[in-house]
Order: C-alpha cells, then sequence, then structure tokens
C-alpha cells in the first residue's frame, strides 16, 4: 500500500529511462497515475481534473535533477503543486476590533461542529481569551446538553435558552451575553444540516445575518467524499464561509476532502480535528496534508536532498 | 442535480450498439466516481459492462440496464445464500443488535429509529448505553428511549467500562423477558487499537452472556464517506463480527457508493438505510432503489 503511487509511478516512467525533460508526451502515463492516486484519497473527480491540467502546465520542459529519476522529479512538481493549492499555513482566527469577536460554526451532521466549538474556546482560553459559547442546536437529542457538558471540562460558559427557543433568537441574545459578560470571543455552535435542506440553510442564513459573524468557519469530516466539494460549493454560496476545520484527521483517511473544499471555496482551513477530546486540535499544515494524500513521505526526502545538492 | 441528471442523459446518448467507445466509459466511470464507488470498483464494473457488450451487441436502453444489473447483484450478492425478505428480530428468541461505527455516523440515531420500528411491530425492546465516553451520550439514548418508550440501561457514573454496561443490560433484558437489546457504543475510528479491543470485548461479553441470543452486528456507514468507508468495514468486521451495514444520511444528494466495495469485497449486506432525523426516518434496504438514486442522481 504504501508509496504505491511512487512504485506505478517509477513503471510509468520506465520507457522514458534516458529522457532528461519532462515535456508533455512523456508525462501522461504518470498523469494517469497522480490522477488515480487523488481520487483513492477522494479528491472530487472535477478539482481532480483542475489540478491535473494545472500540474501538466507546471511540469512541462521542467529539467530532470541528476540523481533523482523523471518520476520522483514529477512527484515533487506534484506535490509543490498540492501545496501551493492547499493554501497558507496557520491562518488566525479572525479577531474584531472591538469585541466580542464573533464565530460561527457550519456544517453537515455529524461532522464534529459541537467539539471543535469547545476545541476552540479551550485553544482561545490557552491564550488568555474569554469565551462563552452559545447552544442554537434545539433539534438534535441532548445537544444543548453536550455542550453544556464540554463547557464544564474546560471552565467555559455557556448561554442556552432551551429547545423551546428559536436557533435565531439564540443566536442573538448569545451575543448580547457576551457583550454584557465582556468577553473576548462568542462562538456559536449550529445543528448540522444539509446544504440541500433550504429550511435549514435559510436558517443559518438569517443566524448569519442577525450576529454578522468575524469567522464562519465550516466544519468538514475529512473522511468525506466525493461530496465534499458539493457542500463546500453550496454553503460558501448560500452563506459564506471565511475558514474551514477539518475534523477526524487522527484516522486513517487519506484526507482528499481537504482539497475539495480549499479549491471550491478559496477559503483557508484553519485548523484540523486530531481526536475526541477538547485538547485535540492542532493548527493546518498544507505540507503534511499534501504528504498524506499522495500517500507518500520518503520520496519526496530523496527529491529534496537531491535538489539541496545541485 | 443539474449536472448528474445531464450525466445520465448524457450516458444515453453515448453508449451505442456494441463495445463502449472512449466517451462511454469515461461518462459511466464519471458517473460511479462522483457516486464515491472509488476508482478500483468502478474499474471492475465496467470491465464487465464492457465484457458483456463485446460478447452482444445491446442497444443503448438495454446496455445502461446491464449496467444496473451487474451493480445490484453486487449488492445482493452477501445475501445469496439467506432468506432475504425482511430483516426483522426473530420472534421468540432473544435478539441482540450491536451498533458499531466511527464518531458521528448516525449509530445513536439508528438506534433510536430500530427502537421505535420494532416496538411498533411488537417486539419487547430494550436499549443498552454503551457509550460512556462522549459528552451528553446517555443523555442522547435517553431521550430517543422516552421518544419510543423504551428502557435505557445505563451506568449513572461517567467514562465507566462500557462492558460492564453491555453484561447489566443483558441481565435486564433476560430478566424482563426482552425479545430485542439495542447496543449504542461509543464512535472509534478504525484506526485506533485500543478503542477497536474495547469493542472486539463488548462483542465477546455479548456471546458469552447470551448464547442462546441471535446476535446481529451492524456497521453504521454514514453515505457521505468517501473510500474510507471500505476501511471501516474491513477493521470493524474483525473486531465486531459484523453481520450487516445499515448506511445513513441517503436524504442528501451524496451517493454512499463505497457500500458497493463494502458489500463486494467483505460480502456484508446493506440492511437499513437513514433518510433523515426524525424517528420514522429508517427504511430497510432496496438494492434496486439504491441502484436507481445512484445512477439518476
Ligand atoms: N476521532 C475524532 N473524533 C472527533 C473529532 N471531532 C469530533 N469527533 C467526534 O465526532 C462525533 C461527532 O462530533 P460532534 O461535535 O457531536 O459533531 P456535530 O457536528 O456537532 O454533530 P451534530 O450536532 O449532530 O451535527 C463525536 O463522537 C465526537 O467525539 C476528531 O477530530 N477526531
Ligand atoms: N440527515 C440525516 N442526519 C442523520 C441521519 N442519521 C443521523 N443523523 C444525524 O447525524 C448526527 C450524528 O448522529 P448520531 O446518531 O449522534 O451519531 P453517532 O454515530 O451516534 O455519533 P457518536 O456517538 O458521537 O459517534 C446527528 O445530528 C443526527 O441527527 C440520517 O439518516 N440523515
Ligand atoms: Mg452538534
Ligand atoms: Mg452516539
Amino acid at each position: 500500500m504504501f508509496d504505491a503511487l511512487a512504485e506505478r509511478l517509477e513503471d510509468a516512467w520506465k520507457k522514458l529511462r534516458g529522457q532528461d525533460k519532462i515535456s508533455k508526451s512523456n508525462i501522461q502515463d504518470a498523469l494517469k497515475e497522480v490522477r488515480r492516486a487523488l481520487l483513492e484519497a477522494d479528491v472530487n473527480l472535477q478539482v481532480v481534473k483542475n489540478f491535473i491540467a494545472e500540474v501538466e502546465k507546471e511540469a512541462n520542459g521542467a529539467e530532470v535533477i541528476s540523481g533523482v529519476n523523471p518520476g520522483q522529479q514529477f512527484i515533487k512538481i506534484v506535490y509543490d503543486e498540492l501545496v501551493k493549492v492547499m493554501g497558507e499555513s496557520n491562518v488566525p482566527l479572525a479577531q474584531a476590533d472591538k469585541a466580542p469577536t464573533i464565530i460561527l460554526m457550519a456544517g453537515l451532521q455529524g461532522t464534529g461542529k459541537t467539539t471543535a466549538t469547545a476545541k476552540l474556546a479551550l485553544y482561545l482560553q490557552k491564550q488568555q481569551q474569554t469565551c462563552l459559547m452559545v447552544a442554537t442546536d434545539v433539534y438534535r437529542p441532548a445537544a444543548i446538553n453536550q455542550l453544556l457538558t464540554l463547557g464544564k471540562q474546560i471552565n467555559v460558559p455557556v448561554f442556552e435558552m432551551g429547545t423551546d427557543a428559536n436557533p435565531v433568537e439564540i443566536a442573538r441574545q448569545g451575543i448580547e451575553k457576551a457583550k454584557e459578560l465582556g468577553v473576548d470571543t462568542v462562538l456559536i455552535d449550529t445543528a448540522g444540516r444539509l446544504q440541500i435542506d433550504q429550511d435549514m440553510m435559510a436558517e443559518l442564513a438569517q443566524i448569519k445575518e442577525t450576529v454578522q459573524p468575524h469567522d464562519t468557519l465550516l466544519v468538514v469530516d475529512a473522511m468525506t467524499g466525493q461530496e465534499a466539494a458539493n457542500l463546500t460549493r453550496t454553503f460558501h454560496e448560500q452563506i459564506g464561509i471565511t475558514g474551514a476545520i477539518l475534523t477526524k484527521l487522527d484516522g486513517d483517511s487519506r484526507g482528499g476532502a481537504a482539497l475539495s473544499v480549499r479549491q471550491v471555496s478559496g477559503q483557508p482551513i484553519k485548523f484540523v480535528g486530531v481526536g475526541e477530546k477538547v485538547e485535540a486540535l492542532e493548527p493546518f499544515y498544507p505540507d503534511r496534508l499534501a504528504s498524506r494524500i499522495l500517500n507518500m513521505g520518503d520520496i519526496l526526502t530523496l527529491v529534496e536532498k537531491a535538489q539541496e545538492e545541485i | 442535480g443539474k449536472t448528474r441528471r445531464g450525466l445520465i442523459n448524457q450516458l444515453k446518448a453515448v453508449v451505442g450498439q456494441g463495445p463502449l467507445n472512449e466517451d462511454a466509459v469515461m461518462t459511466i466511470e464519471s458517473l460511479l466516481l462522483q457516486a464515491d464507488v472509488g476508482i478500483e470498483a468502478t474499474e471492475t464494473i465496467i470491465e464487465t459492462l464492457q465484457a458483456k457488450l463485446k460478447e452482444e451487441a445491446l442497444p443503448p436502453e438495454e446496455a445502461i440496464a446491464y449496467l444496473k444489473t451487474i451493480l445490484q447483484d453486487i449488492l445482493d450478492q452477501p445475501l445469496q445464500n439467506q432468506n432475504n425478505d425482511d430483516f426483522v428480530p426473530e420472534k421468540d428468541t432473544f435478539n441482540i443488535w450491536l451498533v458499531t461505527g466511527v464518531n458521528g455516523a448516525g449509530k445513536t440515531t439508528t438506534i433510536g429509529k430500530l427502537a421505535h420500528l420494532t416496538q411498533k411491530s411488537g417486539y419487547n425492546c430494550i436499549i443498552a448505553a454503551a457509550d460512556t465516553f462522549r459528552a451528553a451520550a446517555v443523555e442522547q439514548v435517553k431521550v430517543w428511549g422516552e421518544r419510543t418508550n423504551t428502557p435505557v440501561i445505563a451506568n449513572p457514573g461517567k467514562n465507566t467500562d462500557p462492558a460492564a454496561v453491555v453484561y447489566d443490560a443483558i441481565s435486564a433484558a433476560k430478566s424482563r423477558n426482552s425479545e430485542l437489546l439495542l447496543v449504542d457504543t461509543a464512535g472509534r475510528l478504525q484506526n485506533k487499537k485500543n478503542l477497536m479491543d474495547e469493542l472486539a470485548k463488548i462483542r465477546r461479553i455479548i456471546s458469552k452472556q447470551a448464547p442462546e441470543a441471535k446476535i446481529e452486528s451492524l456497521l453504521v456507514l454514514d453515505a457521505t464517506l468517501g473510500q474510507n468507508g471500505l476501511r471501516q468495514a474491513q477493521v470493524f468486521s474483525e473486531a465486531a463480527q459484523l453481520s450487516g451495514v445499515v448506511l445513513t444520511k441517503l436524504d442528501g444528494s451524496a451517493k454512499g457508493g463505497v457500500a458497493l466495495a463494502v458489500a463486494q469485497q467483505l460480502n456484508l449486506p446493506i440492511r437499513f438505510i437513514g433518510v433523515g432525523e426524525g424517528i420514522e426516518d429508517l427504511r430497510p434496504f432496496s438494492s434496486y432503489e439504491f441502484v436507481e438514486a445512484l445512477l439518476n442522481g
């Protein structure tokens, strides 16, 4: 399994031994292998197509570094492009000029929004910021209870109005409460919703309109397949997101959804979730995710070494 | 969506008499790939179709019908030697259904829906709240217990041993003469060895404490999943001795195509689909409907 791509690329390049330039004609087999690797990593098909076109442009005419075979050289080009597309690392949360900073969480059911809300609150608290979490999920059984429990664990207050109140109203009063308490940041947890559920999307749009968040974060499960592109597109078009959180990266999924989210929205992935515990939040590193998607680490080190030697 | 409907029309347009040309292969391939069928399974499916068309020149409509047959056969294969009318608990027997899966897949909600469905059909049902880990997991399953009038066996302590809850629940079920015990478990990613060991222990306790029971071990798969779903099925299969799959969140636009690979490679039948968050939103699985939805968008 490991380095399967590298192995197949090797085959693709065998017939090209001795060539010293990467060209349009000698690149086709290798591109096919990259396409395959990206699809196996669950990158959306359309996103793959765009990406391959971009790589083809980049690779055309590249000189092959001596000491490295063209296959390895090509992987490096793919990897660099992937890192580039994936965006910057460590993009911070938005910060309001005047407190409180308002952060709105959004996403499909079960992706990890409530957990990520608590993780962010803990993260901010460690930076000496005060927080309030707002529980607007009146639908899922015990969703409010879940946020209250997490709040207790990390010692962050939770604003809630029970399950009979309107989520938009809860959000509005949550902001007032935050101002009253004088906290630095208020995090609004929302119910999971399908992007094709028009009523629920309208509700979210209304929450956003009402609270005017500084950051609207789409929470995406790293195990998501082709759907990552569609859901990101709809959430971005209908709600407008300013960033994303990729959860459950502690699993063994390849995480190709990250590329789809990034490509479709153009917004940065700000954090990744790496566990169920409230501490399990890390900044996003595009290079790590690129290696993970391509499923190969060693070969990159080799290419980098060869490059340093010239 | 629009593009998918476009694809099936396109498909009809590109599938001509005789073997598939490159256009047709590409169209079918993108249809399957975009449904998360995965590249390997997709290639096998197309090869099977191509072999048939090389052998016999079918008109486009029939070629597409044959494609559907291939897909349906994959899904029906695990049930070949079973009477597959309705998947229901066996009457006058103690049934235990263990519900497993990764985090957030829809296990607890499925338990609630199953409790409703089986109570409605006259079974005497009971729930074990064996997710002792996640915040408010017990409260969540208790709400479902109230909604469905189903007793919930839980341990009031936090982070207690889930196997102990299962042990207690089996005793409770027996003393109440319950016909069905539904076991809710904590979400776990399949690469967490300790958590998978914990699940294996739960599975062993069930066999040991209720040797007379008819046991079903179900994996809940989220239809939004990509290729990791196959890996989940592989690892859970070993730890929990899976006997079937529940595919949730099919009310969204994701197609759940990874279920094809799961059915094929692990010989696991899909038993139910989840089509919403409501109590009634559980349906028996139909390979016909699944394939229609997969290809028609
Ligand atoms: N392993 C792992 N589990 C996670 C991570 N983030 C969340 N989870 C788990 O995923 C499941 C769902 O998390 P929630 O925070 O309840 O998800 P949600 O998006 O709020 O769900 P809904 O409100 O029902 O839409 C829970 O079991 C969490 O413990 C992560 O980064 N890694
Ligand atoms: N749209 C839709 N949502 C669903 C379906 N099944 C479950 N959900 C939602 O998905 C989210 C997660 O469901 P849970 O039942 O809590 O999932 P779980 O597997 O028990 O989660 P953990 O115990 O945290 O691992 C909730 O918001 C559910 O309402 C379904 O078939 N369709
Ligand atoms: Mg939630
Ligand atoms: Mg649960």
